[in-house]
């Protein structure tokens, strides 16, 4: 953020000193907030940033006098305009939150209640703690909303949480810790959930209120360019410690520490052009394609190709049919209209009428890991049953190849052949799914978001292992991804889908320097970059940048 | 509201199907059992001509397809014919006993249904504590009693050693609702702690069940005191399983009072039904059988609509 500068000299609003916050898990009690202190002055930003397990949505939740069950503040000291919550007892703590210090959740789907109407909601803590009657409170609520780009707030407000849209509550969550005109705002990851156009709709809208109302808040991300476009000071987070901590621009441009600078350079891979793919013929052809679940028509007339060891990227945000595309081309969904072709030969749409040869060449990579993988089962076995399947090794046999492609994606197969997934971690996890997809020689490999739940290093490793897989084995990617940084870091064409049509594809470089899509300018617009000026700048240069609300019709 | 009264007549016509299934069920179960209901109901003096004067005016010398197309038929034009054993109208026969199972049945779910909740609420509330334990050690001693061990326990506490209530129930028609009340009480309590500890702890883990969801946490986080959480934020997601528990056991006070109304002598229909089966008085046992399925198929449908009204998702769609 740019303006207004922070008041230095300004009483502390929050001041929390070597605070130690520990869990009780399985494996008995650990640290998961250790010694750390911050500070937030009135009308401050604090950016609060780290990779999960960092601790920072723990910290986040302390400076309310919160820990979740199982955990508990062992140590320090939390001051909220001079006064120690520690030591509070609950109904002092219940009358302090939401008055003085309000939290924006992560999953507004999920933070609100599904059984009321949203302007009951949102302004409950305002009609309980304020003392103010309900009429005050809805007028207040309607003022806030209109700040927020409702249009018609009463209109909204008498709607259930499940009748409005992702983009809209996070806005109406934000509207709610507004309410009761608290002194700070926590908000935790409160456009994680959303889609990147969406995204910056919320951003501008939260970081605009918070300005012109003049609030401190604490902004807790895992994403480096969202924290830089909303946080005048970052504090950089790891394993519950603090790493450093500088005002934005510093952070930016003059990092001191290995770890940051290692967060800050992850979006700088890019995959080395091996060049000369286009004169093969194409592994995978679709034609015409169609597939819908119900009446429910979700991909129409989709028509693309993938080449010989080529990575293509099928980009979209949610609800744009890039997964529907993906399950087709594994069978896992007859579409209604089209045909597929396998290295020349037709490819039956249904999984049941595909060779025994067919199914080994295309596999699949799923999103979620801990789903994927069946917890019951050893790295031995879950790697092992293709190979059984598909090859007929058995026995040392089927070890030794399942050791060959364990050394191949860099896990040690002595070490890790008898483990079971809960032993992993998210990333090693991953790269077994990835293994298991490997393991027969497939020609073609489904990757649907593959990175999505990892943290941006692990994420960033799990790409380098891809890359340099296709090399080794000469397969072809299908990567289907909404993270448009992790697209053109890996893909060698790109396909831009749009409420279940393809709205552009080409060469990954050309879609992104010179994009000829609307829709795909749109797209690329709203990543946000690494540079606290870009909201600001892109506010400016997209007027149609939707920051008010889509109704849906009633 | 269409896609509710939809579901409606769906449920009522499969309710209507599900009642001609147990009528049939019934009605030849029945005729599998040995014996003869005319050697039966006269008794050892009758003659052979009297046996068979009889069979034929009860239509007892049909085969026993005739004799079901012939009931079935009578009921669909609204005649439950004539009770075998007595030679009475059914309809007479069942109508007072009827209200009276009606009306030990809301007696008991009044006490019951409002303890239940009340008790499911407060040790959700105050989870594991000594509050919690002691309540969930009570009821589920009561349900784990036969019901009639629970009846002569409640008899020899409240009838015999303190002479609060009758030990046993007789009702006339004329009866004000006072006494009524008054003599119906033990057992209507007796039917209160066979069902509350299902209703209660339904109603306890239901709401701890939603106790850990995002927006109970969101609720603590905007300052919400921990009653109006369970209340107001909590209960009434959980109210579509307490609504089903609810309205199994409310059944269950219809159709499972046999036991009860032995113990007290009540005149309800479970006795009724009782005596019918020995007679093989099958008309009168085929009408009771229908009621208690009737009670339970419309009772079920209850809890469903219930449960989609609790539900704004189901109610207001997008």
């Amino acid at each position: 953020m740019t303006d207004p500068a922070p008041q230095t000299e300004a009483p502390l609003l929050l001041d929390i000193r070597d605070l130690w916050i520990e869990a009780v898990g399985e494996d008995g009690v650990k640290p998961i907030v250790k010694g750390i202190s911050l500070h937030l002055r009135p009308g401050e930003v604090l950016g609060l940033i780290g990779e999960s397990g960092a601790g920072k949505s723990t910290l986040g939740l302390a400076a309310m006098g919160y820990a979740r069950p199982g955990c508990r503040i062992t140590r320090g000291s939390i001051r909220f305009k001079g006064q120690e919550l520690l030591g509070l007892t609950e109904t002092q703590l219940t009358a302090l939150r939401g008055r003085c210090i309000a939290y924006v959740a992560q999953s507004a789907a999920a933070a609100f209640n599904p059984a009321h109407r949203l302007i009951d909601q949102i302004t409950e803590t305002a009609i309980r703690s304020s003392r103010i009657s309900r009429d005050q409170a809805e007028s207040r609520a309607r003022d806030l909303l209109r700040r927020m780009h409702f249009n018609d707030p009463d209109a909204i407000g008498r709607r259930y949480p499940h009748q409005v849209s992702g983009g809209q509550l996070q806005r109406l969550m934000t509207a709610m810790a507004m309410v009761a005109d608290p002194d700070i705002i926590i908000f935790d990851e409160p456009t994680t959930a959303l889609d990147v156009t969406t995204q910056i709709g919320v951003l501008a809208s939260i970081r605009e209120v918070i300005r012109d109302l003049g609030k401190a808040a604490i902004y807790i991300t895992h994403d480096l360019a969202l924290v830089a476009q909303m946080a005048d000071r970052i504090k950089v987070l790891r394993y519950g410690s603090e790493v450093e901590e500088a005002p934005t621009r510093v952070m930016l441009s003059d990092p001191r520490e290995d770890y940051t600078r290692s967060l800050w350079a992850v979006r700088r891979f890019r995959k080395t052009n091996d060049g000369a793919l286009k004169a093969e013929a194409p592994v995978l052809e679709i034609r015409q394609m169609s597939a819908g679940y119900g009446n429910r028509t979700v991909i129409q007339d989709i028509d693309l190709a993938v080449g010989a060891r080529e990575t293509l990227a099928i980009v979209g945000e949610s609800g744009s049919g890039k997964s529907t595309t993906a399950q087709v081309i594994c069978g896992l969904l007859a579409p209604s209209n089209g045909a597929l072709e396998f290295q020349g030969a037709p490819l039956s749409p249904d999984r049941k009428g595909r060779s025994r040869q067919q199914l080994r060449d295309i596999q699949m990579v799923f999103q979620m890991p801990d789903t994927a993988l069946n917890p019951r089962q050893r790295v031995r076995d879950i790697v092992g049953r293709p190979v059984e399947l598909f090859l007929g090794l058995r026995g040392k046999q089927k070890d030794d190849r399942v050791g060959d492609i364990l050394s191949m994606i860099g896990m040690e197969p002595g070490k890790f052949i008898d483990r079971f997934p809960h032993e992993l971690s998210g990333g090693q996890k991953q790269r077994i799914a990835i293994a298991r997809a490997l393991v027969c020689e497939p020609k073609l490999v489904i990757c649907d978001e593959v990175t999505s739940s990892l943290d941006q290093l692990v994420a960033e490793e799990i790409l380098m292992l891809l890359d340099r897989t296709r090399k080794a084995l000469g397969l072809s990617y299908v990567f289907v991804s909404h993270d448009l940084e992790t697209v053109r870091a890996i893909a060698d064409r790109v396909v831009v889908m749009s409420n279940g049509r393809i709205v552009e594809q080409g060469a990954t470089d050309s879609i992104f320097a010179s994009p000829e899509n609307e829709y795909t300018r749109l797209l690329l617009a709203s990543v946000p970059e690494m540079n606290a000026d870009w909201l600001t700048r892109r506010l400016s240069e997209f007027t149609e940048i939707d920051v008010g609300p889509n109704f849906p019709p009633i | 509201m269409l896609t509710i009264l939809r579901l409606i007549l769906q449920r009522l016509i499969l309710g209507a199907a599900t009642l001609a299934v147990i009528s049939l069920i019934v009605f030849f179960g029945i005729e599998l059992l040995p014996g003869d209901p005319a050697a039966a109901i006269l008794g050892k003096s009758a003659t052979a001509e009297t046996l068979a004067a009889f069979r034929h005016e009860m239509h007892l010398d049909l085969p026993a397809w005739q004799r079901y197309a012939i009931w079935a038929s009578d009921v669909l034009h609204g005649d439950f014919g004539r009770s075998i054993a007595t030679g009475r109208s059914i309809d007479t026969l069942i109508g007072g006993r009827l209200a009276n199972t009606f009306f030990l049945a809301a007696y008991a779910a009044l006490i019951a249904v409002p303890l239940a909740l009340g008790l499911g609420v407060l040790a959700a509330l105050h989870r594991n504590s000594v509050f919690d334990r002691v309540v969930n050690l009570i009821t589920l001693t009561a349900i784990s009693f036969p019901e009639f061990f629970v009846a002569y326990i409640l008899v020899y506490l409240l009838a015999v050693s303190v002479n609060l209530f009758p030990g046993i129930t007789s009702l006339s028609p004329d009866l004000p609702l006072w006494d009524r009340l008054f003599r119906s009480t033990l057992p209507a309590l007796t039917l209160t702690l066979v069902v509350v500890a299902h209703m209660m702890r339904m109603t306890r883990a239901a709401i701890i069940s939603l106790m850990s969801s995002p927006y109970i946490e969101m609720a603590r986080l905007k300052g919400i005191g921990k009653v109006r959480i369970v209340l107001r934020h909590a209960l009434p997601n959980a109210l579509a399983p307490i609504i089903n528990v609810v309205a199994l056991n409310l059944a269950y006070l219809v159709v499972g009072v046999v036991v009860v109304e032995v113990v007290f002598a009540y005149p309800g229909l479970g006795q009724l039904l009782v005596d019918a089966v020995s007679t093989r008085d099958v008309p009168l046992v085929q009408v009771c059988s229908l009621i208690f399925a009737a009670t339970y198929i419309l009772l079920n449908l209850t809890a469903d609509i219930l449960s989609i009204m609790s539900n704004p998702r189901l109610l207001h769609s997008r």
